[in-house]
């Protein structure tokens, strides 16, 4: 949510991230990846905030095939499309995010416990 | 290297002068051969007759260990002196390294002002530690989890913890909530209960998390803050230093419905 080594008074451009990618919606960039409990010791993961340029459905075909578990892309009124798949898959899926360079490790959030 | 670091930790241990455990690779290195080269030849060897003692089957390790310590003593120093440089910002770490062993022995080059500052700071940390302005450490004690039944937990002292953030408890909670995805409200006796099944290694890792973020100050690392709420935006405000940031709003984001069948989403 909020960038916590911005405020450091050093050398760091405060602009660079924000010219960098330009294309995210402001302090929107960032991907979420959330867990949910389900019933049971089942749960469920979630992934928010892919840039609109992505095809969520080949994202999610392959993430399906990488972490053998099913998954779909939820439409939300709000937030847009969610992808979200089935179990713990939080760390597979930002390594994943991260290796495929989708996106940079600082962009993605991991909630959750 | 596994082989090596264990022999150090040998040799830290039996070595007489150095009481304190840290850092116990650079001091082993740092023993300089030039002054007393009698006593800390007698030292390795006792060091090393011990070590083969203990463990008799790495043999080489002799020999990886002799020159370890002559190409390391150079750039050691260096460390050494950039660790007490950055000593007036941070306290805490600063105070061990020079109670240790202060940087310019067995050198004969000049002293150079932070390591001075480094060594009064020192000195006055251990004849009056409240002079120094030592950070006192705000210990939180951890959390008190409680199943009630198998789908709820119940956060005992959820309340005790609010107080010593100094935070209201309603914020906490929203955090809390929506970084685990669930829903949970606060009981008759202001215990926190929460939907689903957590261990108290899940809440302190978020109450981690929600500490760096709502609670401690930026530029000065306390957690002596107030957060306040100005038109709709959260901003923090430190007592100790004085400077203020805002804070992002906390933000449930994606909840999928999970249980019945969905219905309208």
């Amino acid at each position: 949510m909020s960038d916590l080594d911005v405020q450091i008074p050093t050398a760091f451009d405060p602009f660079a991230e924000a010219n960098a990618d330009n294309s995210g919606a402001g302090s929107k960039d960032y991907v979420h990846i959330r867990i949910q409990q389900r019933n049971g010791r089942k749960s469920l993961t979630t992934v928010q905030g892919l840039k609109k340029e992505f095809s969520y459905n080949k994202i999610l075909k392959d993430l399906k095939k990488e972490f053998c578990c099913n998954g779909t892309v939820v439409q939300d009124p709000e937030l847009g499309q969610v992808i979200q798949l089935q179990g713990d898959q939080r760390k597979n899926v930002s390594t994943f995010l991260v290796q495929a360079g989708i996106v940079k490790k600082e962009h993605i959030k991991i909630h959750g416990f | 290297m596994a082989e090596e670091e264990n022999q150090n930790e040998l040799v830290a241990d039996i070595a007489p002068f150095d009481p304190t455990k840290k850092k116990k690779k650079k001091k082993v290195v740092i023993q300089d051969p030039a002054d007393d080269s009698v006593d800390s030849l007698a030292e390795k060897t006792e060091n090393l007759s011990v070590s083969e003692g203990l463990e008799a089957t790495f043999s080489g390790k002799k020999k990886k260990k002799k020159p370890a310590h002559s190409d390391l003593l150079s750039d050691e120093k260096e460390s050494v002196g950039e660790e007490v440089d950055d000593q007036p910002g941070d306290d805490e770490e600063a105070g061990e390294i020079v109670l240790q062993q202060l940087p310019w022995e067995g050198t004969d080059r000049d002293y150079e002002y932070e390591e001075l500052l480094g060594r009064v700071f020192n000195i006055l940390r251990e004849n009056n530690p409240e002079l120094a302005g030592d950070r006192r450490r705000t210990v939180m004690r951890p959390p008190q989890v409680l199943r009630e039944g198998t789908k709820k937990t119940v956060f005992v002292n959820f309340m005790d913890l609010c107080k010593t953030m100094h935070r209201q408890p309603e914020h906490v909670m929203t955090f809390l909530l929506a970084e685990m995805g669930t829903s949970g409200s606060l009981d008759g006796q202001q215990r926190l209960v929460i939907k689903g099944r957590f261990a108290p290694k899940n809440f302190e890792g978020i109450l981690r998390r929600y500490v760096n973020e709502y609670v401690i100050c930026n530029g000065c690392k306390s957690p002596d803050t107030i957060l306040s709420k100005e038109n709709r935006l959260f901003f923090l405000r430190c007592e100790k230093c004085g400077s203020g940031r805002s804070v992002a709003p906390i933000k449930a984001g994606f909840v999928a419905r999970v249980g019945r069948r969905k219905a309208g989403t």
